[in-house]
Order: structure tokens, then sequence, then C-alpha cells
């Protein structure tokens, strides 16, 4: 241990000491007995890397970390490293071609060998391996090799100037697996290690003693943990399955749990449960946002399959007449209030997260129908034949508008249909089962992707901090098409060659500040010039019984990030 | 011997039913109904419902997919009873629901979709089950090629099986009948195809047994063609069992069409139907008990009121019971 | 009738066999993809990726045969090593689940348990219940106990569970607190202590599903046993001399049975495809929530070994049945 984090670690203690002695949960590892966690969606696997679904990474967490980690204020957190590269510190090479780690000496696996470069290196060859089917790829994009000069020391090497290298080994998404343990495990072979994937060796909190997927997974304190006198519980229960409802009422009603992760309930139904007093919901804001995605395309169903979601333009959702028409008509405090309550905050922006990345170009807070009609009005749009709704060039304004399958999108619909048809615009609802929507199966209609329909609503985010991937779904080339197996996230079939010039300065600029400015321009193109109607700026919502302690709800990474801090508070203990 | 035609003809010969000329059999039938009080107690509640249902939305002409977010979470009339502060109003007599939808309407609305469901559903379920029944269970030649069939039926996965109709026939129906009527023939037939197949097993199972009774082999020995045995003997006796299968039939139907809603296969979001006010309310369920309690009671009495039609007419056509 | 037995199992092959064809066709052909439950924040060509990994870049009749040939060949040799110590699998690929790529057949048998208490335990509970109260019933026709038991039963047959479960955790879990509202999997019975927990954590799924199958059960039962009561038969036993109770349990019942005894048959594969909603209500994870978890997230192998579990009870259900109507009227023959 150098001086530096010799100091820091005292720095620390001398912080957790305060903390302790206004809280009181200073102790020895285990002293707080047993907490339950329970997840309303079920992990079914514990290697990240084999799935990407939240529930999964987030239960992997427990056991195996990154390197470094955003935290509740997103901000990048050393953890396994001593601190964050920079170029101002040397860890980032003056061309911004690799990022030189150096990994906090004395950390042990699980099973009390130690942590060294290689497990990071094996980890780089296990996800890029051809065969694997890695799930979390794009956090390798871009690596050309990861060198390892001495056991504590990771260099990874870029194939060009990347002005965000935080991409490798940082984050929930890409933790750290155990060389020795998932040795062979590479490549085709990974799916044959059930035992592997079902307990990863790990340096986290926990270690996991039973693993029933998508049913239940038992933990107990790693006694490795490189942190005296933590985790405070001995052992933990992770429950998963059943309904939001469910896991909030186990935890705020019955209080048979003690968290319950991402409760995505109406606000009065989390109040009436919150009045049960056993437990807080908490919420944090990420970058998650609801949105209205308006097709480009024209879908009309008499256009071949081919044709539907390739021919521009659409009859009148392209003018910008109708599209502002139709966000006006939007009540948005009340949409938040109807379904998100806390959990939720009107947006007018496409990234609505971090703070540094939020325009402040659009307001959108009040409903405006009469300045909506007047707007169509003025554009030409009238209701000819007097049966309520709007004619565009002897079109009637009738739009298909779809989602998938969840009660607040249900209510969402029917509020804004009726928004809409006070301005002449009739909708015809559609939902559709999640798992088709956002399934990529080329063979259905109904997949989000090929987008047969006028408008579709459903939310979308991105990982850590830096939108620049995210952005890249506003790229011309990268609509979904026929000639692409219907692959590509530029769902809206949204084109501008201001928007393709201004995102190629963004991928050369390594300047925080300025990489910002260029996100809230690339956001303003993207509203403005219509390819979505943001909506609401979602939170997570998750809820923790009074008697835990140390619960920091982290909307950036693993919401169970600190699960090594939390405790057992006054009396219950 | 329990032959509905030879029973008939033995009624016109008995005395006291000679004046009468033009009483054919089924005035003994409705006879022997009437006198069944659960069975006109459920025809009352049925008319009332079906009634309430077709013409209420006439007389109570509240639009039930309208939003009136200011009067939210109305409670209905009766509250005011205990508890005066309650936000109750004379024109939304069963409340409104989170986003001000008027209940009564909705349940006149869900009501039509759910009674049209159910009975639809249920008729089919039970024609196809009936068929294929009496089919393999007289016809020795058939019974393997359909039981191996109705195996078949039995093993689909309703989920896929009905994600697939919708992939292949939503667009088509859509375009032939529109949005209501394509959705609509799709559930009904969703859930008929679904069900049948217990039907089929029960009245095959009977039909067997019937088969080798003495009254067959009888009707049998003097000739009766296959298609006239199946009808005139056969059938009437295993009607209780159908009956049975037909009132749990209109239950299922109804619930299974919310379940499908809820998995995202059934009517778009703005439909109401019984099953799905229901689904959709249960989450509020103590802060807002009426939600649940109203098509709570449509779907149970419904039920209930079938159950016991059922009843009486089993009752009312053996010709065992009537007349005593 | 054992000619009649050996034919039927005989032919049930290429019956079984066919089937499964015709649920892979069908898991092919309906939409929806393994990869639908991924974040949006996966791109999509590594989706596309994982895809192939998963081995869906091969045609669906090289799957389908893999699949059969795991199914059949693989399988079995896995449960002759376990249960002998040789090697016959040497090292073989199994059923792999395309979600939590571990084989099928050990989630499966994770999952019997708590399935075999939960649903098993209500058939058993509702069937014993529904028979007495069907034979009643009938027996005592339009009589205080038959009003009561059909009222009771239609009312708890058209309550969907979503409903009537959440009811009972309202009650006895958030306002009385006597029952917990979780089902705990991984309890396991040593004492009486731990008995009388497994008992407080089953009796609320338990009950809700027994409900639904007693109403079902018992109204067959009923309307069978009326229309035999009313019989020659009956009459001409009792003119015998017979005892009442001979005449009903003996005779009377014994001839009502064929309808009962296909919805029990039926009623068995059932069991063990779970009860979706029921299971997912009180989080008892068992074979159902698998299942629906499964078609949910596309898992193929998942849900074509479980379907096919299920045809394979189905089809031998079924000719238990037919076997069983021969030995309740022996008029019946096959031959």
């Amino acid at each position: 241990m150098n001086l530096k984090t010799a100091l820091m670690g005292a720095v620390a203690t001398v912080a957790l000491g305060q903390m302790a002695y206004a809280d009181a949960h200073e102790g020895d590892r285990g002293r707080d007995g047993e907490v339950k966690v329970i997840y309303w969606q079920a992990p079914s696997i514990l290697n990240p890397f084999l799935s990407g679904g939240t529930k999964d990474i987030e239960a992997a967490s427990l056991m195996i970390e990154p390197l470094a980690r955003y935290d509740s204020s997103g901000a990048l957190t050393p953890w396994l490293v001593e601190e964050v590269p920079t170029v101002a510190n040397g860890g980032v090479s003056e061309d911004l071609t690799s990022i030189t780690w150096k990994i906090t000496s004395g950390i042990l696996w699980s099973d009390g060998t130690p942590f060294t470069s290689a497990d990071v290196k094996f980890t780089y060859e296990y996800c890029t391996d051809p065969e694997s089917g890695c799930a979390q790829l794009t956090k390798f994009e871009g690596v050309t090799s990861v060198e390892t000069p001495d056991d504590l020391t990771v260099v990874v090497n870029f194939d060009g100037p990347t002005p965000f290298p935080y991409g490798p080994f940082v984050g929930g998404e890409s933790p750290i697996l155990q060389a020795a343990q998932f040795a062979d495990c590479m490549g085709a072979k990974a799916p044959e290690c059930t035992d592997e994937n079902f307990g990863p060796i790990g340096t986290g909190p926990f270690v996991v003693t039973d693993f029933r997927t998508n049913d239940v997974i038992q933990l107990v304190a790693n006694e490795n943990y490189r942190e005296a006198g933590k985790p405070a519980f001995a052992s933990m229960t992770f429950k998963g399955g059943g309904d939001a409802t469910a896991a909030g009422r186990s935890v705020m009603e019955t209080g048979e749990f003690d968290y319950a992760w991402n409760l995505q309930l109406a606000p009065d139904v989390i109040a009436s449960m919150e009045a049960g007093g056993m437990g807080t919901p908490v919420a944090g804001f990420g970058p998650l946002m609801e949105r209205i995605m308006l097709n480009q395309t024209n879908p009309d169903p008499s256009l071949s399959d081919e044709e539907r979601s390739v021919i521009r333009p659409h009859p009148f959702l392209g003018d910008p007449a109708v599209y502002k028409a139709m966000s006006m008509a939007i009540d948005r405090p009340l949409l938040v209030e109807v379904g998100y309550g806390q959990a939720g905050k009107v947006t007018c922006n496409w990234i609505p997260a971090p703070e540094a990345v939020n325009s402040d170009t659009f307001t959108c807070d009040t409903q405006d129908i009469a300045g909506a009609n007047a707007m169509l009005d003025a554009a030409g749009y009238m209701d000819t034949d007097g049966d309520g709704v709007r004619e565009a060039n002897g079109v009637p304004m009738q739009i298909l508008y779809q989602t998938s399958t969840n009660a607040v999108r249900q209510d969402f619909q029917a509020l804004i249909k009726e928004w809409w048809s006070e301005i002449g615009i009739e909708a015809e609802l559609r939902n559709i089962d999640a798992s088709v929507f956002f399934g990529g199966d080329p063979g259905s209609p109904d997949t989000f992707q090929k987008f047969y329909a006028d408008v579709e609503m459903y939310a979308n985010t991105f990982n850590g901090t830096d939108p620049q991937a995210y952005l890249g779904n506003g790229l011309c080339d990268n609509a979904p098409s026929p000639a692409t197996q219907w692959q590509g996230e530029n769902i809206s079939r949204f084109c501008s060659e201001e928007y393709d010039a201004l995102y190629a300065q963004l991928t050369t600029t390594a300047d925080a500040d300025e990489r910002a400015a260029i996100s809230r321009q690339l956001n303003d193109i993207m509203v403005e010039e219509g390819g979505m109607i943001p909506l609401v700026h979602r939170g997570r919502l998750s809820a923790h019984a009074t008697s835990l302690g140390g619960v920091d709800l982290n909307v950036w990474d693993s919401e169970l990030w600190n699960a090594a801090d939390w405790y057992r508070t006054g009396d219950n203990r | 011997m329990t032959d509905l035609g030879i029973q008939a003809k033995a009624d016109d010969l008995k005395p006291e039913q000679a004046p009468v000329k033009d009483r054919n059999q089924w005035w003994d039938v409705w006879d022997q109904f009437r006198s069944h009080k659960g069975a006109m107690a459920g025809l009352i509640f049925l008319t009332f419902i079906t009634l309430f249902c077709a013409f209420g939305p006439m007389v109570w002409d509240v639009d039930p997919g309208k939003l009136d977010i200011r009067n939210k979470d109305v409670r209905p009339i009766y509250v005011a009873i205990w508890d005066v502060d309650a936000k109750t109003s004379w024109a939304r007599p069963m409340g409104t629901d989170h986003l001000g939808r008027d209940i009564m309407a909705n349940i006149m609305q869900g009501g039509r979709i759910s009674l049209a469901v159910g009975w639809t559903a249920m008729v089919l379920a039970i024609l196809i089950g009936t068929l294929v029944g009496v089919l393999s269970g007289y016809f020795k030649r058939l019974d393997w090629g359909l039981m191996r069939f109705t195996d078949l039926v039995l093993s689909l996965p309703i989920l896929p099986l009905l994600l697939v109709m919708m992939l292949l026939f939503r667009d088509p129906l859509r375009a032939a009948f529109g949005p209501e009527t394509g959705i609509f023939m799709l559930i009904v037939a969703g859930i008929g195809i679904t069900s049948w197949m217990q039907t089929a097993r029960i009245v095959r199972g009977d039909v067997m047994a019937l088969k080798e009774r003495e009254f067959v082999l009888a009707a049998r020995s003097i000739g009766t063609p296959p298609r006239r045995m199946i009808t005139r003997h056969i059938l009437p006796n295993v009607l209780s069992p159908i009956m049975v299968s037909a009132t749990l039939g209109l239950a299922t139907a109804i619930i299974t069409e919310s379940a499908l809603s809820f998995l995202g296969l059934g009517f778009p979001s703005d439909f109401p139907t019984w099953g799905k006010i229901l689904f959709d309310s249960v989450d509020r369920m103590t802060a807002f008990p009426e939600r649940v309690l109203w098509p709570g009671l449509a779907i149970s009495l419904t039920v209930l009121a079938v159950n016991y039609i059922g009843d009486g007419l089993r009752d009312a056509l053996d010709p065992r019971i009537r007349g005593l | 009738m054992l000619n009649y037995t050996i034919r039927r199992l005989v032919l049930s092959i290429p019956t079984l066999l066919f089937i499964a064809l015709v649920i892979f066709l069908l898991l092919e052909l309906a939409p929806g993809d393994p990869m639908g439950q991924m974040p949006l924040t996966i791109p999509d060509d590594v989706k596309q990726r994982m895809r192939e990994a998963l081995g869906l870049g091969e045609p669906w009749y090289t799957r389908f045969y893999l699949w059969l040939y795991q199914f059949f060949v693989v399988e079995p040799q896995y449960w002759i090593d376990g249960a002998f110590g040789t090697n016959f699998a040497d090292g073989a690929q199994r059923i792999i689940s395309f979600q939590s790529r571990s084989p099928v057949f050990d989630t499966i048998a994770q999952r019997l348990p708590q399935t075999l208490w939960v649903v098993g335990m209500s058939y058993v509970v509702g069937v014993a219940i529904a028979l007495p109260i069907g034979i009643i019933s009938a027996y005592k026709q339009y009589s205080v106990f038959d009003q009561a038991g059909t009222f009771v039963s239609m009312i708890g047959f058209s309550v969907p569970p979503f409903f009537s479960g959440v009811l009972l955790i309202v009650i006895f879990s958030v306002n009385l607190g006597w029952l917990p509202s979780i089902y705990d999997t991984t309890h396991v019975v040593v004492d009486w202590e731990t008995l009388k927990f497994q008992f407080q954590q089953m009796i609320m799924p338990v009950m809700v599903l027994a409900l639904q199958t007693t109403a079902q059960v018992s109204r067959y039962m009923r309307a069978s046993m009326l229309d035999n009561l009313g019989q020659d038969y009956v009459r001409t036993a009792r003119a015998k001399g017979m005892t009442e109770s001979v005449v009903i349990m003996r005779h009377v019942l014994r001839n009502s049975m064929i309808p009962v005894v296909t919805v029990i048959a039926l009623g068995i594969p059932s069991i063990f495809g779970g009860a979706i909603i029921t299971e997912q209500i009180f989080k008892v994870n068992g074979l159902g929530q698998l299942l629906i978890l499964a078609l949910q997230g596309n898992d193929i192998p998942m849900v074509m070994t479980i379907t096919f579990l299920l045809a394979v009870m189905i089809v031998m259900l079924n000719l238990v049945a037919d076997i069983l109507y021969g030995v309740l009227d022996p008029r019946i023959r096959y031959d």
C-alpha cells in the first residue's frame, strides 16, 4: 500500500467513524444477520457476459466487480484500482489511444487467491472470443489489445483516439471474471459452464451458496472482502419472480423483505403501500426517457412489407406544424402525475441526464390545445368533411399508435389519444406483448424496429454517463431496413446531414465541456426536426425497509453497487 | 327409452293433455323450466344484464373512454351514506377510475364485449367439442385419429399459438372487418379452439358407454341410420355434461379474455372488458373496493345465472322429471 | 385389453414425434426472439452474434434433429451415468436453456418439489373435496347443501385467481399478518416447526387453486350422478332391497365416473404445467412460472422440453382414462 492510499484509507476510516457515531453501524462482518432482497424479474444467470438483462447484471454485481464504477451522482469512482486514469494524471495517453489502470494491491478473490491484471486481460479475451456471443461486446469496441506489464497494471490499447476510454472494465456491465475459474469456458464452451455461470468467484461483498435459476439466490458474506467489517450482513436471500405490486407490498406492507427493485407502479399505488409504514420508496434519475417516436417513413399497409419502412416521407408527420402541434397538445405534468409520480419528471429532451448534456432550449410543461389547433389551421390542415378529423391533402389524419403492453403505457395511450382527438388527429391504439415488440424477430410485423405504425411509444436509455454511442442512434445509415435484416437503432428513420456532420465532430472531441455542448446541439436537432416527442424523464423507483440503512440508489450503475455498506438500523438489529 | 320423440308421443296420449290441441313438447319444457326457481332467477338476471349492457349506453350516454382527470377517483354514491366527506357525485353513480373514466359506462361497454366473447367462444368450443366427441365415440374408425388430434391440441402451448394466429390473421382480418371486429374474431377463435378438448373427451367417454346400452342396440336393430341415432338417441343423453361444460366454459372464456389482455394479446387498451376492468383494479383493491366489486359481481352473477339456467334446462329436458 | 394397451403404447410413439414436430414448428413460426428481453442498450449486431452463439443460425430442421437427439439419446445417457456412475454421455451437449445456459432438466428437477407441494396438493385437496360434494349435491338435489355447494363452487370458479389470490394476501398477510405472502422455495421440512411453516406458506395458494378444481369436478360429478340416479337399474337395485349406500356407492357412483375420470385425468398434466397466475402471485416459482418465463423469453429448448413432457403425460393419461372406461363399464370394448 502506498502512502496515498494509506492516507485515503485513514480519511475514509475517519469519515466512517463519524457516520458510525451517527448511525451506530460499525462492527464485525456479518453482525446484522440476514438481508432479503426481492427482484420481481428473477435473475436467470450470474454471468453478465452471457446475458445483458439488467436483473442478471445487478445480481452478479454482488459478486463480481469492475475496475471502476459510477457512483450515485454519476461520477466515475475507482473501485478495484487506485484512481481513475485521466490525461491529467497520466493514466490516459496524450494521443488518447491507451489507458493504464493501476490495480489496488492486496485485493483477494473470494477463494483467497490474489486478484491480478491477468484476470482483467482474461476477461477481455473471454468476451471478445468470436464464438462466445458476449452480450457486452460493445464495451470492448475499438480495443486492439490489453497488456499486463506487471501483476497490478493493465494497459488497454485502442485502435484510434478514444476521447472516452472508460468503456472496458467500467460499470456493472463490464466486471472482471476470475481467469482460473473461467479458463475452460472460453468461446463455444461458455454456455456449458453451468457451475461457473451460476456462481462466479468474485471480489464483491457476497458469495453464492445456492443459485436457482429464475427463482432464488442464497449468498453469504465474502470472508476475503477487502474492507474490514463489511458487509454487515452475514447472509443474503435474493428472491426473484412475481410482479412489482407484490414486491412493493412485501417490503412496504408486510415487511417480509428489505429491498425491492424497480417498482414500476402507479404513484397512488406506491403511496398507499408507503402508508403501510414498513418501508420507504427511493427514486433516482438516469437518462431513461419515455418518448413517442415519429415515423419518418410511410407505414401504409398497402405498400409492400419491404417498402413500408423505407419509403419517405410520411404523408403528414414530417411537417413541423403537425408534430409540434401533437407535442403541444400533450399535458406532460399530468402524464407524470398519473404514471410515475416521484419517479418521473417532465422533459422536452432526448437526453435528459446527466445534467451537463440536458439541453434547456425547449419548454413543454404546459398544454396548449388552442395553440396546437391554431398551428394546424395555419398550416392548412382542415377538417373538410366535418367528421372531427382533419385532412392532410385529402388523407384523413388517422394514426396508428403502438406500444408494449404495460399498465402505465396503456394509461398514457388513453390520455394522449384523447388530447390528439381534441386537435383533430385520430389515433388507433395497439399494444403488443413486450417480448414481441422488443424482440428483433424479422418475421414479425410487430417489432419496434419495423415500426409498421405512425407513432410508437417506449423508453430508452444508455449506460454510464457518456451519450456518444446513444447519439449514434440518430445517424442516417443506422436505420433498420430489409437490407440490414432490420438491424439498426435509428427507429424513427431520422435523417439529417447536419446531424451526421455534427456527430462526426463529437467522435473526435476530447474536452468534456465541448462534448456536452455538441451533445446538447444534437439533442436539439433531433427534437426540433421531429425525430421524436419526448414525454417523461423516468427515474428508477425502488423501496427499502425502514430498518435497512446505507441504501444509496444508483441509476448509473448496478443498484446493488454498495450492498457492502448496507446495515440494519436502530432497534431492528 | 329416454328418447325425447318417444316421450313426446307418450305425452300426447296422456288424457289430461288431450284438450290442448296445439300444445307441443316445448310447452312442457317451458312449464317445467318455470317451476325451477333458480333457473327463473338466473334467466331474469341474464336478461337484465344483457339489456343493461345492450341498451344501457343509450340511456346512460357517457363515453366510457372519456377521460375527466379532474373527476378522477370518484367513489360510488353509496359511500356517501357512511362517509359524507367522500368524493361522490350523482353524475357518476358507480364512481370513476384513476383517469376519471365513468365506471358504469365502462361496465356496460365491457359487458357487451365480455358477454359477446364469452357466449361466442363458449358456443364455438361446445360445438367443436360435441362434434368431435360424438364422432369419435360413435364411429370406431374415426376414434383414433380424432383423439390423437385432441391430444395434439391439448399439448400445444396456448401463448405461441395465439401469437402465431395474431401474426397470420390479424392484418387480413383488420383489413376485412375493421380493427374491432377483426380482433374480436381472433380472440373468440383463439379461446374457442383451445378449449373444446375437455368437452370432446367427456362426450366421447359417455357416448362410448351409451353406445353399448340396450336402447341403442334396440334402435340399431330396427335399422335406425347413424345420423338419426346420434341426434335422437345419443345427444339427448349426453346433454348434462355438455351443459356443465357450457357453464364452466362461459366463465373460462370471460376470464381467459382478461388474461389475454394482460399478456398483450387481447383487445386494444381502450376497449374495456369485465375481466380487464377487474384486473386493472386489483392493485387499488384496498383503497377502492368498488372497482373490483362491480366487474367481479358482474362476472360471478352471470356465470351463476347461466349455471342455474343450465340446471333448469337439464331438468326440463329430462322426460323422467318432466310432468312429475 | 392388454392387446389394445400395447397397440396404443406403440402407436403413441409416432404420435408424440408428430406432436413434437408441430410444437417445434409453432414455436419457430411464433414471432419473438430470445434477445427480446435484452436491454435496448445492446446494439443489434451484438444481439445477432448472441443469437448465433445460441445456435439460432442453423436451419430449423437441424435444430429440431439436435433437440430430438439430445432429448432421446444424450439426456437418458446422463441419467444412467448419474444413477450408476458410468460414463456413456462422455461430455455430450445436453439440452441447454437459452436464458440460463444451464441444462433444462436440472431446472425442471429443481422446480418439481414446489410444484408438487403446491399445485399437486391443491389438486388432491380439490378432488377430495369435490367428489363428496358432487355426490351429496346430486343425491339431495335442491337441498340447502346442494344450493350452497353450487353457489360457492360457481362463485369460486368465476372469480379469477389474480383477484382471489391478491384478496387473500391483503387479508391474511397485510392486515392480519398471519401468513407469509411470498413462498420460500428454499425451505426444507425437517421437523414439526418447519412443517408448520410449510403448511402456512402453502395454504393460500393451495386454497386458491383447489377452489377451481373443486368447482369443476364437483359440477361434473353432480350432473353425472343426477343422470344415473333416474335410471331404471337404480330402481331395480332399490326394489331388490339393496341398502341405499350400496345403491349409491356401488352402482350409481361407478356408472357416473366416466366424465369425472376424464376431467381428473385431463387435469393431472396441467398440474405439471403449473398454475401460471397463482404461482406468480404467491411467488411459488414452480413449473408454471418456468414455462411462462421461457415463453416470454422465447427460450425454445425450455418451452419445447416442458411442453413435450406435458404432451407425453397427456397421451399417457388419456390412455389410462380409456382403460378406466373399460374397467368402469365392461361393456365398453376396444378390440
